[in-house]
């Protein structure tokens, strides 16, 4: 193999690729995709990623249920989802195929593992005959390959057992998928030199298996084509690739350091929320204490007694843990405290689908606690903007002295986009003042401008005081059950989430700034709905689209611009929570498109609900 | 510099507020022994923080004056624990109940203290839900008549103090409301101790459950029904001091002194016993007929503190990697450059 000539191959530039790896959950997709996705980003490449995961660590292998997949749109022009449908399929065994092939484009390359399609693979996977056999995929352009058996050859002579060979066939799918789209393999080589770094043995048989795959379509005539898709025209700058939950963890670090203050993170493992508590961790001479809590109540009220002691403090979690956080949340609005907690949602209710995405909670974020307790909420849009996301909150969270919310979703925490890296300058100011004065030194007297009371820690000389979540008295922050003194707090703690207003701002609808269609969303539908809108101004349509960012409050012009379009549409992976929100606020005919299928929309889906409702208001 | 300490008085540690228990509630007393400890422990008064839950005995840090913090039902112990780790320079003191940190609370307490994370820890327990008027609570015997148990409770209750040495607490002990000295001699004592130190204060109820604890503080019966252990010396206990505790077997067993036998067989109290198995077999003396109930310092161990673990981690990645550059942080790991 090793002194084969390359054989003469056709060359075809193309704009955009959609490649989706599928296997069983032990096979390693995520690591094949995320290593494509570098690979991709590195190369200059506009992308999108969705890892597609089961809850269960080890679903029984072959079975439907066990399925992983990772899809990646790489792109030579803006992308904004992963893409609707798949160019190119890598299915690792029966189950894999029957989940996924669906998605597969008419035509689109199919390559599968032939070593794992035996009847007993097609049993686990409950296929009734043999696809490779039944002319099912007649449709595609199928090519078998002998994954395991083809990686052991290459692995042969370094003494593995069988087992450790059989891990490395994701690799040998990866180098053909590498050698399909003309890619250099060397930054895999490097992951896999760091990875393996105490067993040099399995980094090599790795890349053993990798060059093994590139070859195999080097020296066989099974692909005709390779592929080019040219680096994307980014805006100049830095940039690496970055997942959302990522990018919340470096906000965070980075707002700790603009405002001075030591980070306290207090978390409970939770899906798809975990990473951001591994990532923190790691970044102890940045003064990050993590704690991992007992519980998700711990977690939160650890978070309060941080910020009564002067840090930056957070909690992190999904939304049945946001659900046992609510009472503590109501009592660090209560004592007017700063915390930031990120709600990085999934499906519900209860357990729900802990590794699919849903855009569950804002009613929750909004309504979930007990007496009037509003709160500003933000949420971030795209994987990178959980980094701002991040720096806003902690922002809002000391400016106003008030706990502050941040969604995410487990589509934005796992998924990942190139991100132009900021520079320190480009961060935005955190000013910290904590009260020293004892003259005049009252725990509940407020900032005029924003209503926040000082934030007075432990430790100060003769400003000793007391608070809790009994009831204050306006100013002094006693105890006090008088009607008017409570209706007045009541209005007052409201006063001052709706003062942050004046840190929102002004909504410009991207597209059209009046017409026939306005579409109104908020995070991670983002990339779908702008992709829509896109395709759909090119063919002359009329719309507009405004992607809040912030949930509470909300933008001070947002009413006035949804009245500049005859039709207002809100896409939710919901029922229609957004939607019911603007109706009841501005007493508007707005529309919900809704879709709790634990995915994404895609674009073709949001253009097609703009096609309908354009007909309708004709 | 030196800084010389102002010289307080129990006058300093007390509020403007109007205290609001009910008129002889056992938690007037153990206020004012708090109060009378405090000035006499060498800490600035700004240091001082009390944390609290929900329930009668949560009402305390309104009554101190220090910095305060009346949170949410059981959840103190979390508090507390996010704010030591920030602020390991602070004296952190929990004020809790039965219902507070024995019910709702019982998974943050016994984290605390498995943890070590280093609180003080004022567990008021009257065996009663106060401030929600009479309901039964963990502590509560078997078969209590309550507001919600009309025919006895059928549940049956915890050891406050086999609890926290089941979590291998550092610093277990206990006292009561009325004994002023003991209770202030054992405050002092956890004042003393590094990581969580655990006293249960046994607190009368006048209004719901008065009386829970007169078998043991009456004074003609309390000298025989309780013993006032400390390191180092026997387990003597009795009005006349002439009753001791020896071990036979794995258990303990109550002898008559004198006639052969003396307090060279008795169990010498060792709070320092690495094994908190001994202390667990103290403790389990409470309701045990024949045998007396605990009070004083049960175990007093030394261990790693959680806080300081933590900050010890922050230090050596300081020294190790010098402080986080954030610039450096931003571009980790792969990047390009577009042009």
């Amino acid at each position: 193999m090793a002194t084969t000539e390359a054989l003469p191959r056709k060359k075809e530039t193309l704009e955009q690729a959609v490649i989706r790896f599928a296997g069983d959950s032990g096979d390693g997709m995520q690591i094949t995709g995320s290593q494509f996705t570098n690979t991709a980003a590195v190369f200059g490449n506009d992308l999108a990623t969705f890892p597609d995961f089961p809850a269960e660590i080890r679903a029984p292998a072959g079975t439907l249920p066990g399925v992983s997949g990772f899809q990646i749109n790489f792109s030579s022009r803006d992308v904004y989802t992963p893409g609707d449908a798949v160019d190119v399929l890598v299915a690792m065994n029966p189950a894999a195929l029957a989940t996924n092939v669906g998605d597969l484009k008419p035509g689109g390359i199919l390559i599968v593992n032939v070593d794992n399609f035996k009847e007993v693979d097609l049993k686990k996977a409950q296929a009734r005959s043999n696809p490779l056999e039944d002319h099912s995929l007649d449709g595609y352009r199928v090519f078998p390959v002998e994954l395991t058996k083809l990686t052991r050859l290459a692995l042969r002579d370094l003494g593995l057992d069988a087992k450790s060979m059989d891990r490395c066939k994701n690799f040998f799918a990866l180098g053909m998928c590498y050698w399909l789209y003309n890619r250099p393999m060397d930054h895999t080589y490097k992951w896999l030199d760091e990875k393996f770094g105490g067993k040099p043995v399995l980094a090599e048989a790795n890349k053993i298996a990798m060059k093994a795959g590139y070859a195999y379509c080097d020296a066989t005539e099974a692909f005709q084509v390779r592929y080019e898709v040219p680096a994307a025209k980014l805006e100049p700058g830095l940039y690496r690739n970055i997942s959302g939950n990522t990018a919340l963890a470096l906000g965070f670090v980075a707002a700790a350091r603009k405002a001075g203050l030591p980070l306290f993170q207090g978390s409970y493992p939770i899906t798809p929320a975990s990473d951001i508590l591994h990532e923190l961790s790691m970044y102890k001479e940045f003064g990050v204490v993590t704690f991992q809590a007992e519980d998700e109540i711990a977690a939160v009220t650890s978070a309060i007694g941080a910020a009564y002691g002067g840090a930056l403090a957070i909690t992190t979690t999904s939304g049945p843990g946001m659900a046992l956080k609510m009472e503590a949340i109501g009592l660090a609005i209560a004592v007017e405290l700063p915390i930031v907690v990120c709600d990085i949602q999934r499906g519900g209710p209860s357990t729900g689908l802990p590794t699919k995405t849903e855009q569950a909670d804002l009613f929750q974020a909004l309504f979930g606690r007990n007496s009037e307790a509003p709160i500003p909420i933000l949420a971030a849009a795209t994987p990178g903007d959980c980094f701002w996301m991040a720096l806003e909150a902690s922002r809002i969270a000391i400016k106003y002295m008030v706990p502050v919310i941040v969604l995410s979703d487990g589509y934005l925490a796992n998924g990942a986009e190139p991100w132009k890296i900021p520079t320190l300058a480009e961060l935005p100011e955190i000013p910290v003042r904590f009260r020293s004065d004892p003259e005049g030194f009252m725990p509940y007297l407020r900032d005029a401008a924003t209503l926040a009371r000082p934030w007075a820690v432990p430790g100060t000389p003769g400003l000793e005081h007391r608070i809790g979540g009994l009831e204050k008295q306006d100013v002094t922050g006693n105890v006090n059950y008088e009607p008017l003194n409570h209706e007045r707090m009541v209005r007052l703690r409201a006063a001052k989430v709706a003062a942050v207003v004046q840190d929102v701002p002004e909504v410009v609808p991207a597209g059209d700034a009046e017409g026939d269609l306005l579409l109104v969303g908020w995070g991670s539908t983002y990339g779908s709905i702008t992709a829509a809108v896109r395709a759909q101004r090119a063919r002359g349509r009329k719309i507009g689209h405004v992607h809040l960012r912030h949930l509470n409050p909300l933008p001070r012009n947002l009413g006035e611009v949804l009245k500049r379009y005859r039709k207002v549409v809100v896409p939710e992976m919901n029922m229609g929570q957004l939607v019911w929100v603007l109706r009841a606020k501005y007493l508007l005919d707005a529309e919900g498109f809704n879709k709790i299928q634990g995915k994404p929309f895609k674009q073709s889906e949001i253009e097609a609900k703009i096609e309908r409702a354009l007909t309708e208001i004709r | 510099m030196t800084t010389t300490l102002p010289v307080y008085s129990k006058k300093d540690f007390q509020t403007d507020q109007e205290v609001r228990w009910c008129p002889g509630c056992g938690d007037y007393a153990i206020l004012s022994a708090v109060q009378s400890v405090f000035p006499e422990l060498g800490i600035p008064k700004e240091k001082f923080v009390v944390v609290s839950g929900i329930g009668c005995s949560s009402r305390f840090p309104y009554y101190m004056n220090t910095y305060g913090f009346h949170t949410i039902h059981g959840r103190a112990p979390a508090v507390a624990t996010g704010l030591k780790i920030t602020r390991p320079d602070l004296e952190v003191w929990v004020a809790t109940g039965d219902g507070d940190a024995l019910s709702i609370g019982g998974n943050h307490t016994i984290h605390m203290m498995r943890r070590n994370v280093g609180l003080k820890v004022l567990l008021f327990n009257n065996k009663i839900y106060g401030l929600t008027k009479g309901q039964y609570s963990p502590t509560s015997e078997m078969g209590k008549k309550a507001k919600s148990t009309p025919y006895g409770s059928v549940d049956r209750p915890f050891n406050p103090l086999s609890l926290a040495l089941g979590a291998e607490a550092t610093f277990v002990a206990r006292s009561v409301d009325v004994f002023q000295p003991h209770l202030k001699a054992t405050l002092k004592r956890a004042a003393a101790h590094q990581g969580t130190a655990f006293i249960e204060i046994l607190q009368n109820c006048n209004i719901f459950n008065d009386g829970a604890w007169e078998n043991l503080t009456e004074r003609d019966v309390r000298d025989d029904h309780t013993i006032a252990v400390e390191h180092g010396q026997p387990l003597v206990f009795g009005k006349n001091k002439d009753k001791g505790i020896r071990m036979k077997g794995i258990e303990l067993e109550v002898v008559a002194l004198g006639g052969g036998i003396g307090e060279k067989d008795l169990i010498v109290h060792d709070e320092r016993h690495p094994n908190p198995a001994y202390a667990f077999l103290l403790s389990r003396m409470d309701g045990t007929p024949g045998f007396p109930t605990p009070l004083g310092v049960l175990r007093a161990v030394d261990a790693p503190r959680y806080e300081a673990g933590i900050n010890d981690q922050l230090r050596q990645a300081v020294e190790k990697k010098g402080r986080g550059d954030l610039a450096q942080l931003l571009q980790a790991g792969d990047t390009w450059q577009v042009r």
